[in-house]
């Protein structure tokens, strides 16, 4: 007994050293199912990591202020937020930057999908029939699934979603949208387009009972941003590095997983649409 | 017709819940629950073991936050209990326990991040208000006698140490190991907003409906609550607890720069925070902010906390009623009180919280499903105390049968406990309402969980101090009338 507990002791140290070669450490907002996250960014780290010769690990986190919070407190050093979680993380760390995105989260959509017995068609103008019915948001924190979906059903219904709905849910996620909006739960709910289409293609979605009944204009959404003191620890030029690895990801499997077609340079000022947005409804200050 | 002083009293109780439930939201959202609900049964009858064997970890790290935190609330908690009845003391206790665990994890995770010290903090914090009430009674009813007889003179140090502590020493134990199996549903329950225990794994798998795994995790769970007195062994107590840090796998290195940020500045009032200056301008600024915080967030969430607490408590008294005849003597032979027994205690140990989730994923975010989660909990907790303290009850050679055996002779008779163990459980199941509101139930808690998600912790902490508030009220309502209707209660129902 006495000996194991020493050599658990001693393997312990041994660990707690190996993890002092400075790991870069990365989250990601955890906007859909989380073992489909995971894999993902396990890859991610596989890659990042021979990319940059450096230990680098994914952490996963509960909910979109921990990815900030965790950022934040330097407790990772970079991490694939969507639009709003961005802003929010770059306006807390100061010379943090947006260094690339999706070619597809240049212009990013938010579907409004229904359930079959809502009776709402689909439109190209916003439907203004779903007020008075039932509808979900996806995370209190999400672009795609709360801030843009707020802002245009009160630019459209000048009223707040808790007036205009007769209940109003967070689901949490993406796919637990899609879900509850398939299952009635919910008769009305605003869901990220990529995940749909994603859960769509998995063969998620029963198209009898759900479907697409608008879509938002576009606009920026999802990116990788990073802390700006990380040359302190990894050297100068690091940014740059970390810059040309996700830029030069061409893995077909590892970007079918985001799903992006490839990345591209992003900057901080790409994102002012959504800081714009977000004072404008009231959920940034 | 004149009604008995506690006969009134649960009329009024019941009379509330009556009015509550008329504002109360408890529709079933959902338009086809049993599809899901097969599919969970069915989850449930075929447990999957194999993700557990990959969960070892998850496991050892619930045992070890538990572990620690009940150890370092208990020190905390004794040395309260201490100086219990120096002013200010008490208030601070009901204070710091009137906070959940879960909020308390909130808070510290801002300045701690996902490191073990948030894990056990939050659980040692309001563990130590709890062990400091507790510890003071029970180290009240020492035997006054042993204490008078000592002769003048004695020092109060050795006055306590030898004749105080040693009088009520089982009891303190036997609370103490208690208190070690709520800190593993506490545990288990923090994993929902991040760290690493049970919770995290239950919450994913729950979410993407994996319920072969859920089911496996919550057996895995119940095996390990209920074989708690084989695994712990008091005499290695403090050995578990050097042990313990060896479970945890992250990093336990501490920024105080974030910390102190944290306190120094983000929980400022914006208005303060963002002024130049502190002149009258930025003070009534910051009068409108808390105003608006107030009539738009914690006067609605106080309503609604309160309209399901009112319905709750009743709720779990009418379920108290129908359960504790399952475990006792006077309705049941061995075999039945075996299976009552069996019920009572997967009830009672499935944390309220991951039962609501349950049920909230089944049924929809109405009061509904909460209503029921905390009912069955808090039923089955009080059930089994009743249940137990019918088999103490006199026997008549000549006592009824059936319901007339209930209704006419064991009822009246542990009516009082029940009515004490039940408001004991008021203040209890209120922090638990108030916890809900994460999960989607307009409480409290929904608007203190959207403050953190918004990263507007000052507007989070007004809240949660309202949520205390309004906890340390029910208390002393509780209090007030446990002592005008003279019922007592040991402090095991805590």
């Amino acid at each position: 007994m006495l000996r194991k507990l020493i050599f658990t002791t001693a393997m312990c140290f041994v660990s707690l050293s190996l993890a002092h070669a400075e790991t870069f450490v990365f989250t990601a907002i955890p906007d859909e199912d989380a073992s489909r996250l995971r894999e993902r960014f396990d890859k991610v780290a596989v890659y990042l990591s021979k990319q940059l010769a450096v230990d680098v690990r994914y952490v996963p986190v509960k909910s979109y202020s921990a990815a900030v919070s965790a950022f934040r407190n330097n407790q990772v050093q970079l991490a694939w937020f969507g639009g709003l979680s961005g802003v929010r993380a770059r306006s807390l760390v100061e010379g943090s930057q947006a260094i690339a995105q999706g070619w597809e989260d240049q212009s990013f959509v938010t579907y409004f999908i229904a359930h079959v017995s809502a009776g709402v068609k689909a439109s190209k103008s916003f439907p203004k029939s779903i007020a008075g019915k039932t509808f979900t948001f996806g995370s209190k924190g999400s672009t795609s699934g709360r801030l843009m979906p707020e802002f245009y059903i009160r630019e459209n219904l000048k009223a707040a979603p808790n007036k205009v709905f007769s209940r109003v849910g967070f689901s949490g996620d993406h796919s637990r949208t899609i879900a509850l909006v398939q299952s009635g739960a919910y008769q009305i709910g605003a869901v990220n387009f990529s995940v749909w289409d994603n859960e769509m293609k998995a063969g998620h979605i029963d198209k009898a009972k759900v479907s697409i009944i608008w879509k938002t204009p576009t606009y920026p959404d999802y990116q990788w941003t990073i802390r700006g003191d990380v040359a302190k620890k990894w050297g100068a030029g690091f940014t740059g590095k970390v810059t040309k690895a996700l830029l030069g990801m061409k893995d077909p499997d590892l970007l079918a997983s985001f799903p992006r077609k490839s990345f591209i340079p992003a900057s901080n000022s790409d994102y002012d649409p959504i800081r714009r947005t977000g004072l404008a409804i009231g959920i940034l200050d | 017709m004149q009604f008995s002083p506690p006969v009134r009293a649960s009329l009024g109780f019941v009379g509330l819940a009556l009015i509550c439930l008329f504002f109360a939201d408890i529709e079933v959202t959902t338009i086809d629950p049993w599809r899901e609900m097969g599919r969970l049964g069915l989850g449930i009858l075929t447990p999957d073991f194999s993700a557990v064997e990959r969960l070892g970890d998850a496991l050892l790290q619930t045992v070890a936050f538990a572990i620690l935190g009940v150890a370092a609330g208990g020190i905390l908690g004794f040395s309260l209990a201490t100086i219990y009845h120096l002013p200010l003391v008490r208030p601070f206790c009901a204070f710091i326990r009137s906070i959940h665990e879960i909020f308390w994890a909130l808070i510290f995770l801002q300045g701690f991040g996902l490191t073990p010290l948030t894990g056990v903090l939050a659980i040692a914090i309001p563990y130590a208000g709890i062990f400091a009430k507790v510890y003071s009674e029970i180290l009240e009813e020492a035997d006054a006698g042993a204490i008078a007889a000592l002769p003048a003179g004695t020092s109060h140090l050795s006055s306590f140490f030898y004749v105080r502590l040693p009088d009520v020493r089982a009891h303190l134990k036997t609370y103490s190991f208690y208190r070690l199996e709520c800190a593993l549903r506490s545990s288990a329950v923090l994993g929902f907003v991040g760290l690493p225990t049970l919770g995290f794994h239950l919450e994913t798998a729950f979410k993407q409906g994996q319920y072969s795994e859920v089911s496996a995790l919550l057996i895995v769970f119940y095996i390990l609550i209920a074989t708690i007195r084989f695994w712990v062994r008091p005499k290695y107590f403090w050995l578990y607890v050097i042990a313990a840090p060896l479970a945890f796998k992250t990093s336990v290195a501490i920024d105080w720069s974030n910390v102190t940020r944290f306190f120094a500045h983000d929980i400022v009032p914006m208005p303060l925070r963002r002024a130049e200056t502190i002149d009258f301008a930025a003070i009534s600024a910051t009068g409108d902010w808390l105003w608006r915080i107030m009539t738009e967030q914690a006067f609605p969430g106080i309503i609604s906390t309160l309209v399901l607490t009112q319905i709750a408590l009743v709720a779990t008294g009418v379920l108290t009623l129908f359960f504790f005849p399952l475990v006792s003597q006077r309705f049941f032979g061995i075999f039945g009180r075996n299976l009552g027994h069996v019920f009572l205690v997967v009830v009672r140990s499935t944390p309220e919280y991951i039962l609501a989730y349950i049920l909230l994923q089944l049924w929809g975010p109405s009061m509904f499903p909460a209503v029921v989660a905390l009912s069955l909990h808090n039923g089955a907790i009080i059930g089994h105390l009743i249940g137990r303290h019918t088999d103490e009850l006199p026997q008549r050679a000549d006592a009824p049968h059936g319901l007339n055996l209930y209704a006419f002779e064991v009822l009246p008779r542990v009516y009082g406990q029940f009515l004490a163990f039940l408001f004991y459980r008021w203040e209890v199941i209120l922090r638990e309402t108030a916890i809900l509101g994460i999960l989607g139930v307009a409480t409290l808690g929904f608007y203190v969980d959207s403050a953190f998600e918004d990263i507007r912790f000052d507007v989070a902490l007004v809240l949660i101090l309202t949520t205390a508030m309004l906890n340390i009220c029910v208390d002393i309502i509780s209090r007030n009338i446990r002592a005008r209707l003279r019922l007592t209660t040991t402090p095991d129902a805590g």
